[in-house]
């Protein structure tokens, strides 16, 4: 029965999708936080999405679920800040924000968003055929 | 004699097994849509259930010569043989060198759901003609 791999399939990207999200969710909640006494202020993460082949074959093209490969982290520098009043600035008065953008992680965000909803319709479908086929006769 | 009933069943179950291997195909197309480097890919459906069906052109088969041969005939395992299946030329480049056209693997996912269906019918059908028939009403 090929079509209950769809499951497999799309609940694979359903949660790689939502994986996504909670990474975009604690890059936007450390959008403000600023460096520690060491100088390294959060950086930025994103996910990198791979196919995992997931069919009963293992060369079988058409069952090709996702998977999270990596999560890596921005290494550009951090937003810096002149104000000497604050607790954490350094020596020439500068304060070092993390590097996060908040456009781009809600433009990840929309997208993310868009992306599980789609594999939640087509696990939707799917269990309607399903339900279809099993009254047929 | 009962194998004429069922004869006339199996292009329709043929065409069912097929499509929903399509259906799993474009799953997968929009599973991984936000996977860097996927390749979507399509099946020729027409020339995959002349293959299963065995009609129009003929096949090629092995000789089965030695009694330790197997017969290879495509479509036999039940499903399309990796040779109906092509890469999707892409309409639009993508920085990340994915190729799934999120609006064409909609439409043919809905496409295909409709077909589903269809032959759901047609085997719906087929089967009340049988009974009226064996009934002899």
């Amino acid at each position: 029965m090929s079509m209950m791999n769809i499951f497999n399939v799309s609940g694979s990207a359903a949660s790689a999708q939502s994986q996504r999200l909670n990474v975009v969710a604690s890059n936007l909640a450390n959008a403000d936080t600023v460096a520690g006494p060491d100088g390294q202020a959060y950086k930025a993460r994103q996910v990198t999405f791979q196919t995992q082949l997931m069919g009963a074959n293992a060369n079988d093209p058409t069952a090709a679920g996702v998977t999270v490969s990596t999560i890596s982290e921005d290494q550009t520098a951090g937003r810096r800040v002149h104000d000497p009043k604050h607790p954490s600035a350094d020596a020439d008065g500068y304060v070092t924000y993390s590097n996060v953008n908040a456009v781009e992680e809600m433009v990840n965000m929309i997208s993310a968003s868009r992306s599980y909803q789609n594999n939640i319709e087509v696990m939707n479908t799917a269990k309607s055929l399903l339900l279809k086929t099993l009254q047929m006769g | 004699m009962l194998n004429r009933l069922t004869d006339a069943l199996d292009f329709q179950a043929q065409a069912l097994s097929l499509r929903s291997e399509r259906q799993r195909l474009i799953a997968s197309n929009i599973a991984n849509a936000d996977t860097p480097g996927y390749v979507a890919r399509e099946m020729n459906f027409a020339q995959a259930l002349r293959d299963a069906t065995g009609a129009g052109t003929t096949t090629t088969m092995l000789a089965a010569s030695q009694p330790g041969h197997i017969g290879a005939n495509p479509g036999a395992h039940g499903g399309a043989s990796f040779s109906t299946l092509s890469y999707a030329a892409p309409s639009q480049t993508n920085l990340d060198r994915n190729t799934v056209d999120m609006d064409r693997e909609r439409a043919s996912f809905a496409d295909n759901t409709v077909k589903y269906e269809a032959t759901l019918r047609f085997i719906g059908a087929q089967v009340k003609t049988t009974l009226s028939a064996i009934t002899g009403q």
